[in-house]
């Protein structure tokens, strides 16, 4: 897939604005006033920007509005319901905490719940998806969740909790790297199944349909090469998790904590570069690409 | 909307004969010069006279190497567009209700002015049949010319997708594979037709006839027919036969 | 479920109005339907009406609106400012364009018309461009036949007055078993797709012979993978199981064929001559009587095996000649096999099959017809196998003769005009005896006597000077190659320039890219038109070209006078030249200006009669010495060839109720227009087989005024004119051939059918055949300016069969060097496996040249397309014997495209990415395209 900085900006900034709500819901860290406003403002622009990166991407995004309609059916139109319901309910619990030093708890919980609710349905975007078999895994959500929380944990000052989260999350993602370089081949799907022409025959795509390029390809087939990936994989792992990790063990030093987010949120987004670089459409079998 | 209905009054759809696509194209640009006319925007085309030429079309012929485990290698012509599934993937993604399924035909269809361009159903569709119109940004797709197979300004005979009307080869058939009683139906029993990528469950209601099997000639002579055997073995012999069977005549 | 589903208009309003007219995007000239909107052309179909394509339209044919449409069209007349080539041109008004023309040219006509060379490539004219040229007195004119496929022409001809194409069709709705030789995309192709079709549909068997298996091969049920340029090796081959086996149709020898004609056996002058009446007929031994008798005598039983003593001398029917040839071991399939890479097997079972169907599946239609020797038949006997062949078998310098085999095949076998066989279309079959003989006097201030190209019967009938030197400037209808019917284009410019056989002043062309794709030898071939003598100027001092659109040659003439686009202009497809008939009717065709051009343009045919009226040129003008004709619409209608007959058949009288022979009608053209641009005339039922011999089609052919008088003749196994030229390089006759060609005529024109290895002088080492071919998107017309043409087909690389990749260490997108031993190219490489492992090939006329055709100099078909054309040169490498020997078939002429010889190896890229060799850019006369297009006619 086309690793489009929209979609990577999107569920990067997203998964820790809503991860940092998440906590902050809960009324992690316990603060107030204006201390509690940088948390939130700093929650609500990850979240929102996030958001509003999503939709540079999209072909006419005046009626972006409309996507709210097929919740029914649509993980796309019910992360957008989620992320208005996280993004308001919290906007209330906040200003209970920011201005009246209130601390709605069941607003909270309800924000909290909404905003891991929205980072599970922008996984399940990815995850309903058979066409991609890396992200057709039940291992995605515990993927883009593992990641939002202890992302949101580490952005909430709450060592204690992100360094098992980030544990967790780094052993998700060694799991879903693991299993995701398998699933293209478990899926069955090959040149044989999509052209019908499988039976006792090798097959090879010959001439393209079109010796130039197309929308399909710039948005389906990217290749990634394995080194290069394996290298990226290995940077990506130790700024998410690694190094985070090292800077909490170490003494608090607030330079320590920023260079732990920061380390963290590159590392995530290199991860997510990965997510979408590495995924492979079942329609690049078509130009006998992958 | 972006529910797919629990059945459609009729399942409207292509049979592709991969025995008979001898890879002309004629479908792929009858189609886009339709398409580009007709229903929603105009399928464009980007930098179409300069170094790297890319546009939209609904319907692209793909070719194929197939290596038997003996014989020669053959080459299959494989037009593919829209199969407008059973079960669509690409309609049940749409956040907005722009895709949908026909619930009188079962044509799968974007209605463009609900469309946000979010590219989603093109990622949902596992046969790269749904094209995002780079100037227009809404996403473009097979309607199965559905403003021509109903279209009482055009005589009955030419109601059919423009891709069917203008196949020289007539490896593309239009009908209606609801009906078990359809030429199309029955077409894809006779032949075998079958689904591509059934494993994802999609349903797709286009179905493709097999190529027949090819390279059979030496075998087949050997077990249906001796080859043929000389009347002589000299011109001299020949001329005494020749005589003899023209005393017959 | 109820759902609210948006309304969906599904009839909206299609169109303002349709206009049916003739597609021009490649030659097979379909009928199409133009939908126009706000009086802009807005969707092109096919019109279900028209008897070629039925509806049906190929990609190029609904690609049209992108032609009309194109930027690469010419807009007004161009006088050159810069040097040859560069591409630099001042825009000119008409006025002064007709007179700089008229002034290089009535010079000329007056006092040297030979002096005009004038050539037109793909013209669907040419019954006109020849008339304008036999009127303006030079001999030097052809189209481009010579470097296509003349040798299928000509060799149809000869043999059964008529071939492929044009000129005839298998039987699609009877015949059972399919076979195709070559590539044969590049002609016909709607019909032929449609045939294969219906063939299909049936589930009958598609042989296709062909090195590569793409396209029609690709579908065709059994593959022969044969080796380049021996078609005629595996034909012969299988003639020879089959007449072995008797699997061959006596009957219909006896009857339609020379095979019972008697011929001379006595050493002498009139060896292998026909024993003929003293009424020139050929005679045959009759079984009834044991007498010779004429072949045409009413009630005669011709026999195959008698042969008859005349004085002396003995007589023997071609039969036996064909027996002693062919029963021969050494066409036996064990000993062709190795040659043509087709196990022998494989030749017997396609032997077997081949007899199988025609005669254990024989059909017969309950038709009764009567033949010309006056007997009766109560049904028609249809034997189901067909053949079908184009360029492939053609372009190779033994194509004449193995066209010829394949004919021979057919005929042995008895499925021509038969059902379920090979069809004729009117105003085929057409005896050599029916079609003229070349013309080449030249008669300064007068007309040529007769037309130009024609069938020379004999060396008397060569355009040789007294002095034995050329009379045309391609040396057509020369002991070099003497039946050369359509002339040759391909040699014309390379001649031109050597000033052999003599220096042209005027070099006047249509629709012909001679500068790029349509040469040999491209690079020489623009050398050619810029070279300049020691006082500077040109070689060929003044070059005039017309083309609607800004291709390669553009650059290279001095005068350009532009052309409409197809749907801008009046044309006819005339029965009097390549019409669009099918096998049960007779058919002509208009093209009319559905719109009206945008741009400073005329019709070519238009601006000839222009130019022929400031000329005066005879048969353009009255006796008052008024223009008989404004435009060519006007000479559309109103010109008669004679009495009664014009270009068009169709709604003739003055009421139009007349077809074939009628008065003019003035209202002609309209009548065509309101019948969708074309018109059918009808074969009678009982008339539509059997036609050379069935006297209801001989009758319906003469009222049509396809014939003057009936014609029947005989299916032309053995070519006595053959035989005459090689009677002459035996030394007898006044006409003789140089010395230098005797032996070379003697092997090549046999009156039988033979193979032989083509000339491979100087292709030691190189061992690879290479081979193009056109993608069925794009043959016969450049699609590189299309939009969505050139997305389907933008660059191409060489594909390689796997063995060679293995060899050479290659893989797809790896660079190779391929060369000939006339030059070298560097391109991208593909693997093929369904490819005969000795060939290479690749599509052909995807490259072009930087500037050319309004395309940005990035344009893929700029830097990474290629022509295989560097590789070919008009002539073959030196012997030493003081002569450049033509890279041509020895009998006709016609270009050896496909004769090529290679050897590859791997290259490292070139620098810039770019296929070599690379040319300078030419200044685009046009500019260049606009960036996106999104073209769409109503809002």
């Amino acid at each position: 897939m086309h690793p489009a900085p929209s979609v990577i900006i999107f569920t990067t900034l997203s998964g820790l604005g809503f991860g940092l709500l998440f906590f902050l819901g809960l009324g992690l860290p316990n603060v107030s006033g204006w201390i509690a406003l940088v948390f939130f403002v700093i929650a609500f622009a990850l979240a929102i920007g996030g958001l509003l990166a999503s939709t540079f991407h999209l072909g006419h995004p005046e009626r972006a509005w409309k996507a709210f309609s097929q919740w029914k059916t649509s993980w796309l139109s019910r992360e957008g319901w989620c992320a208005v319901t996280a993004l308001l309910v919290m906007a209330l619990y906040a200003f209970g905490v920011v201005f009246l030093d209130q601390r709605w708890r069941l607003i909270g919980w309800c924000g909290a719940l909404a905003s891991v609710l929205t980072v599970f349905t922008t996984s399940m975007i990815y995850t309903q998806l058979k066409t991609i078999p890396r992200w057709n895994m039940k291992l995605t959500p515990a993927l883009f969740i593992s990641f939002s929380l202890a992302g949101g944990a580490l952005l909430a000052g709450q060592t204690a909790i992100a360094q098992p989260l980030l544990l967790i999350a780094a052993l998700v993602q060694i799991l879903y790297w693991h299993l995701g370089d398998k699933a293209f081949a478990k899926s069955k799907t090959n040149m044989g199944t999509a052209t019908g022409l499988g039976a006792d025959h090798t097959i090879r795509a010959f001439e393209p349909p079109h010796t130039g390029t197309n929308y399909l390809l710039r948005e389906f087939v990217h290749v990634v090469g394995r080194k290069h990936a394996e290298k990226l994989r290995v940077i990506s792992f130790v700024l998410a998790f690694a190094l985070p990790i090292v800077l909490l063990v170490v003494p608090f030093h607030h330079a320590f904590a920023l260079l732990a987010v920061l380390s963290h949120m590159g590392g995530v987004a290199l991860s997510r570069w990965l997510f979408f670089a590495q995924a492979e459409h079942v329609v690049g079998l078509y130009y006998g690409k992958r | 909307m972006t529910q797919l209905p629990e059945s459609t009054d009729r399942k409207m759809g292509l049979v592709i004969d991969l025995d008979t696509c001898v890879g002309c194209h004629a479908c792929v640009i009858s189609c886009k010069g339709w398409n580009t006319e007709n229903y929603g925007a105009p399928l464009s085309d980007q930098d179409a006279y300069g170094g790297n030429p890319s546009g939209t079309f609904l319907n692209r012929v793909h070719s194929y190497e197939v290596q038997p485990a003996q014989g020669h290698a053959q080459l299959i012509h494989f037009p593919k567009s829209c199969l407008h599934c059973e079960d669509a993937p690409c309609v049940t993604v749409c956040p907005t209700g722009a895709s949908y399924k026909r619930v009188e035909d079962g044509i799968v269809f974007v209605n463009e002015s609900d469309c946000i361009g979010c590219g989603l159903c093109a990622w949902s569709c596992p046969y790269g049949a749904r094209e995002m119109d780079m100037a227009e940004g809404v996403m473009k797709k097979c309607t199965l010319c559905v403003d021509r197979i109903y279209n009482e300004n055009l005589p009955e005979v030419d109601r059919v997708p423009s891709c069917v009307r203008t196949c020289p080869a007539g490896a593309r058939h239009f009908g209606d594979l609801g009906d078990p009683d359809s030429d199309v139906s029955k077409l894809v029993a006779e032949r075998g037709g079958m689904d591509l990528m059934p494993e994802m469950g999609t349903k797709p209601v286009n179905k493709y006839l097999p190529p027949r099997p090819k390279d059979q000639i030496d075998d087949q002579i050997d077990i249906l027919a001796p080859l043929l055997a000389p009347v002589a073995e000299d011109p001299k012999g020949f001329l005494a036969w020749l005589d003899k069977t023209l005393e017959k005549l | 479920m109820t759902v609210q589903q948006p309304d969906v208009d599904t009839s909206p309003k299609v169109s303002d109005e349709i206009r049916r007219t003739t597609c021009y995007m490649c030659a097979c000239r379909c009928g199409i339907n133009v939908h126009m909107k706000d009086g802009q052309v807005a969707y092109i179909e096919g019109n279900r009406d028209h008897p070629v394509n039925k509806g049906v339209l190929c990609a190029k044919g609904s690609a049209g609106i992108m032609q009309v449409n194109a930027p690469s069209r010419l807009r007004k007349p161009l006088r050159r400012v810069g040097p040859r080539g560069s591409g630099e041109f001042r825009e000119i008004e008409w006025d002064e364009a007709i007179s700089t023309a008229v002034g290089w040219l009535n010079e000329l006509h007056e006092t040297a018309p030979h002096k005009l060379a004038f050539f037109t490539g793909r013209d669907q004219s040419q019954s006109f461009t020849s008339f304008w040229a036999q009127n303006f007195g030079t001999p030097n004119y052809a189209a481009h036949g010579g470097f296509c496929s003349v040798n299928m022409a000509a060799g149809g001809i000869y043999t059964m007055g008529g071939a492929f194409w044009e000129f005839g069709q298998p039987d699609w709705d009877h015949t059972k078993l399919f076979m195709l030789f070559g590539v044969a995309e590049d002609h016909d192709s709607n019909p032929i797709k449609m045939g294969i079709g219906k063939i299909k549909a049936r589930g009958a068997r598609v042989i296709g012979v062909n090195p590569i298996r793409s396209g029609y091969n690709a579908v065709a049920d059994d593959w022969v993978g044969i080796t380049p340029g021996t078609d005629g090796l595996f034909i012969l081959s299988l003639i020879h199981v089959l007449m072995k086996a008797g699997k061959i149709d006596l009957d219909y020898l006896a009857r339609y064929t020379n095979a019972p004609v008697l011929v001379n056996a006595a050493e002498g002058p009139e060896k292998g001559l026909f024993l003929r009446d003293a009424a020139g007929k050929p005679l045959v031994i009759d079984r009834v009587t044991g007498k010779p008798a004429a072949f045409d005598k009413p009630g005669v039983r011709p026999d195959l095996t008698a042969t008859y003593d005349k004085d002396g001398v003995i007589h023997r029917p071609v039969f036996h000649l064909m027996a002693e040839k062919y029963l021969a071991d050494n066409h036996a399939p064990e000993k062709v096999a190795g040659r043509c890479g087709i196990p022998a097997q494989k030749i017997r079972a396609i032997a077997t099959e081949i007899a199988r169907v025609a005669f254990d599946e024989a059909i017969e239609l309950d038709q009764e017809w009567t033949d010309f020797r006056g007997e009766k038949h109560s049904k028609m006997t249809g034997r189901p196998v067909s053949f079908h062949a184009m360029r492939g078998v053609s372009a190779h310098a033994n194509g004449f003769q193995t066209c010829r085999a394949l004919h021979v095949l057919q005929i042995l076998l008895g499925t021509v005009e038969v059902p379920g066989g090979f069809r004729f279309k009117p105003p085929y079959p057409k005896p050599v005896e029916a079609h003229p003989t070349p013309h080449g006097d030249r008669r300064p201030g007068r007309p040529l006597e007769g037309p130009h190209l024609g069938f020379p019967r004999g060396p008397e009938d060569l355009l040789l000077n007294e002095d034995g030197t050329a009379q045309r400037i391609d040396k057509a209808f020369t002991w070099e190659n003497p039946m050369s019917a359509h002339g040759l284009m391909h040699m014309v410019i390379s001649n031109a320039a050597a000033g052999d056989p003599y220096k042209i002043d005027t070099l006047f062309m249509y629709m012909a890219n001679m500068s790029w794709n349509s040469s040999m030898n491209t690079k020489g071939v623009m050398d050619m038109l810029t070279a300049r003598n020691e006082d500077g100027k040109y070689v060929i001092p003044k070059i005039i070209y017309s083309d609607a659109y800004s291709s390669e040659m553009v650059a290279y003439a001095d005068l350009i006078l532009p052309d409409t686009t197809y749907l801008e202009r009046h044309d006819c497809i005339s029965l009097l030249d390549r019409p669009i008939c099918e096998a049960d009717a007779a058919a002509d065709a208009i093209r009319w200006p559905v719109v009206e051009p945008d741009r400073d343009v005329r019709g070519f045919q238009s601006v000839l009669i222009q130019l022929a009226n400031r000329m005066s040129l005879p048969g353009f003008t009255n006796e008052d010495g008024t223009p008989k004709w404004k435009d060519y619409a006007d000479y559309i209608v109103n010109h008669e060839r004679k009495p009664g007959i014009g270009p068009l058949a169709g709604f003739r009288g003055e009421d139009g109720t007349k077809e074939g022979r009628g008065a003019v009608n003035p209202d002609q053209l309209n009548r065509y227009i309101e019948n969708g641009g074309f018109y059918v005339a009808h074969i009678p039922q009982g008339a539509e087989y059997y036609k050379p011999w069935n006297t209801a089609y001989q009758d319906w052919a003469v009222g049509m005024g396809l014939y003057d008088s009936p014609q029947p003749y005989l299916f032309q196994l053995y070519s006595e004119p053959m035989r005459k030229f090689q009677l002459a390089a035996e030394g007898h006759g006044p006409n003789q051939p140089p010395d230098h060609l005797r032996q070379r005529i003697k092997d090549a024109m046999d009156p039988l059918p033979i193979w032989y290895e083509t000339d491979q002088q100087g292709n030691e080492g190189f061992t690879i055949n290479a081979l193009t071919q056109r993608p069925m998107a794009m043959y016969h017309s450049w699609g590189s300016q299309n939009a969505w043409l050139r997305q389907l087909h933008g660059r191409n690389p060489l594909y390689v069969p796997t063995k060679l990749m293995r060899e050479h260490g290659l893989q797809d997108g790896d660079w190779a060097k391929v060369t000939s031993p006339h030059g070298e190219i560097t391109v991208p490489v593909m693997e093929m496996a369904a490819l005969n492992e000795n060939t290479v090939w690749t599509w052909n006329a995807i490259g072009k040249r930087k500037g050319a055709w309004a395309l940005q100099e990035d344009a893929p078909e700029a830097t990474k397309g290629f022509l295989l054309n560097h590789l070919i040169h008009e002539l073959l490498p030196p012997k030493g014997d003081g002569m450049r020997w033509a890279n041509s078939d020895p009998i006709t002429g016609q270009a050896a495209w496909f004769d090529l010889k290679v050897k590859i190896e791997k290259a490292t890229p070139p620098a810039d990415a770019e296929s070599q060799p690379e040319f300078s850019p030419i200044n685009s006369p046009v500019g260049t395209g606009p960036k996106d297009i999104a073209w769409k006619v109503s809002k």
